[in-house]
């Protein structure tokens, strides 16, 4: 699957402490190595540990980015924690063909109904991957590899350097979170 | 050599006060400028950079100590925001008036109360009239580039004086974006080392500072004032230099397809981009719309302003703070008193925007531009308009 337009806006839907903002850091620096143009930034202000969190990219493979202003008619939103799906709106604003990519273990029709999401969605159980690969359920790196599976937007290899850096003696486990997550992805047919 | 890597503004700016080598930091941290020192301090403590880091216990005291360092003749950093800057305001006014070239990142944002961590320039005008070169920057790599420059401009014999170079709280400061470093030995050739002409030094006593009776005060300001008027054509020289070598040009009053323009927005920080996607929409729809971005604030840009704007029917101008029963946007005052004495002058419709953090799409700048345009036309009983508030 790739999403075939200049730019693209994803904004990632988290609690605090669990990586929405490490995850579109890594993203934005993926892109950039490409030569592509993007950015990466939290929802201003103070945040709190286990509160609801946003996150947001831009990532233009043509042109600089020059909007700074916040994301609201995002073409991705990422849902890393799938309790939020009854606390927050997270299709709010969401393009009408854009996708919802949910870490979950049930399947995007389950999903679609008990929500009542009208969106394109891809499915993963980033848990149990995270659980596997890290032994922690921390899925923000885990979350990249289906992130990156859905929208095209970047090679999932040129997030290896970032993660590398990021985790350091850490980082083949999470590219093998990344990848296990870029396979097992289930994107719902049309 | 130069490289292209995606980092967050703030560290970003700490890289290149790095590149830029200095003797001292002295800083105390403060929201959203917290990253900036947070990576300087780390850099010292890792041995990355051979610098003296002086942890203070106030903005108060982190300018004093910058007095202290910069007059020994040490290349000197710190950085501020808002409340930070509003406590130091006292010293500010000493640095400059004692030609001390110490730099200072600001990460803009609002003064309370009611209280705001988020980014307006309410902190940037507290200190219009201390005497500082302040330049403003819209993105991460006019950030950096001209946190290099800042130095090479301060400490420029014809100039010794101390620069703010002036980023937007988180909208600048907390973003991952693509930047270009410089690399070291480009930046060595660009930046020659400190040679402050007459530091403090026991076996040459000098004095700074001093007590000025009334009878001297006001030559001591006019010498300031003619110091910073004159700094104008250093710091064009500088970005000249650094356009010749990095390939990125700077200018006091930057142009977005405005010659020939009606309509002119006039825009300052991180919203410039976005209102520019705005002038490109317009202009796509047949409008005779341009923009012109303040890239220096002090010393005001009068005569590449007037160049700039003098054509136009409409100037609009959008601040990003407000002098409460005043004229309302502080820079569309400036603006307005550069161009009154002009027999030909377009029409300056003042705006005041994203207060306290408030967004501003590019929606909101095709609005402005287009209530600006009738407010030109028709007349308004409002000085400005702050836009978008609810009453």
């Amino acid at each position: 699957m790739t999403i075939k337009k200049s730019l693209i806006e994803i904004r990632w839907h988290g609690r605090g402490g669990q990586g929405a903002v490490t995850s579109t850091e890594l993203l934005a620096q993926a892109a950039i190595s490409e030569g592509k143009y993007a950015q990466a930034f939290p929802s201003f202000g103070p945040e709190r540990r286990g509160a609801p969190v946003q996150a947001f990219n831009r990532v233009d493979a043509r042109e600089p980015v020059r909007i700074r202003a916040d994301i609201t008619e995002p073409d991705v939103v990422v849902v890393l924690d799938p309790s939020l799906l009854s606390k927050v709106n997270v299709t709010s604003g969401l393009k009408k063909d854009g996708w919802v990519v949910i870490n979950t273990r049930k399947t995007a029709k389950e999903i679609k109904s008990e929500f009542g999401i009208k969106h394109r969605t891809a499915t993963v159980n980033a848990t149990k991957i995270a659980r596997e690969k890290l032994g922690v359920s921390i899925v923000n790196t885990t979350m990249l590899g289906a992130v990156i599976r859905v929208t095209g937007v970047v090679a999932k290899e040129s997030t290896h350097q970032p993660l590398e850096k990021r985790f350091g003696r850490l980082g083949e486990r999470n590219i093998n979170a990344m990848e296990t997550a870029y396979t097992e992805v289930a994107i719902e047919e049309q | 050599m130069t490289t292209r890597i995606g980092v967050e503004v703030s560290i970003a700016v700490a890289d290149a006060v790095k590149l830029a080598n200095p003797d001292v930091v002295a800083a105390y941290p403060i929201t959203p400028q917290t990253h900036i020192v947070e990576h300087l301090a780390e850099l010292v403590a890792n041995g990355e950079l051979d610098a003296e880091y002086i942890p203070v216990e106030s903005e108060h005291s982190a300018m004093s100590a910058c007095l202290g360092s910069a007059a020994a003749g040490a290349r000197t950093f710190t950085a501020t925001s808002s409340q930070g800057l509003a406590l130091m305001n006292e010293v500010v006014y000493v640095a400059s008036s004692m030609r001390l070239p110490i730099i200072m990142s600001v990460a803009n944002r609002a003064l309370s109360s009611p209280l705001s961590i988020w980014c307006d320039h309410s902190d940037m005008m507290s200190v219009r009239d201390t005497g500082w070169i302040q330049i403003i920057t819209e993105n991460g790599q006019q950030a950096v580039d001209n946190t290099i420059c800042a130095f090479r401009i301060g400490e420029d014999r014809r100039v010794l004086l101390p620069v703010m170079v002036h980023l937007d709280g988180f909208n600048l400061t907390h973003v991952i974006e693509p930047i270009i470093f410089p690399g070291q030995e480009e930046v060595d050739r660009f930046l020659p080392p400190n040679n402050y002409p007459l530091p403090l030094n026991p076996d040459r006593p000098v004095a700074m500072g001093d007590f000025a009776p009334p009878a001297i005060f006001t030559e001591a300001k006019w010498a300031q004032e003619v110091n910073i008027r004159n700094s104008m054509k250093p710091i064009l020289e500088v970005w000249d230099e650094f356009n010749r070598i990095f390939g990125r040009q700077y200018a006091p009053v930057e142009k977005y397809h405005s010659d020939g323009a009606r309509v002119i927005l006039m825009t300052m920080g991180s919203v410039s981009e976005t209102a520019s996607v705005a002038v490109d929409e317009l202009r796509g729809a047949g409008q005779e719309v341009g923009q012109v971005r303040l890239r220096l604030w002090r010393p005001f840009p009068f005569d590449a302003l007037r160049r700039a704007v003098s054509g136009a029917d409409v100037l609009i101008v959008m601040d990003r703070a407000i002098s409460l029963g005043g004229p309302g946007g502080p820079v569309a005052s400036e603006v307005k008193a550069a161009l009154y004495n002009l027999p030909e002058k377009p029409r300056v419709v003042s705006f005041v925007a994203g207060l306290g953090g408030r967004d501003i799409t590019v929606t909101d700048f095709k609005n402005i531009i287009k209530r600006g345009v009738e407010i030109a036309a028709g007349g308004s009983p409002n000085e400005y308009e702050i836009y978008g508030v609810r009453e």
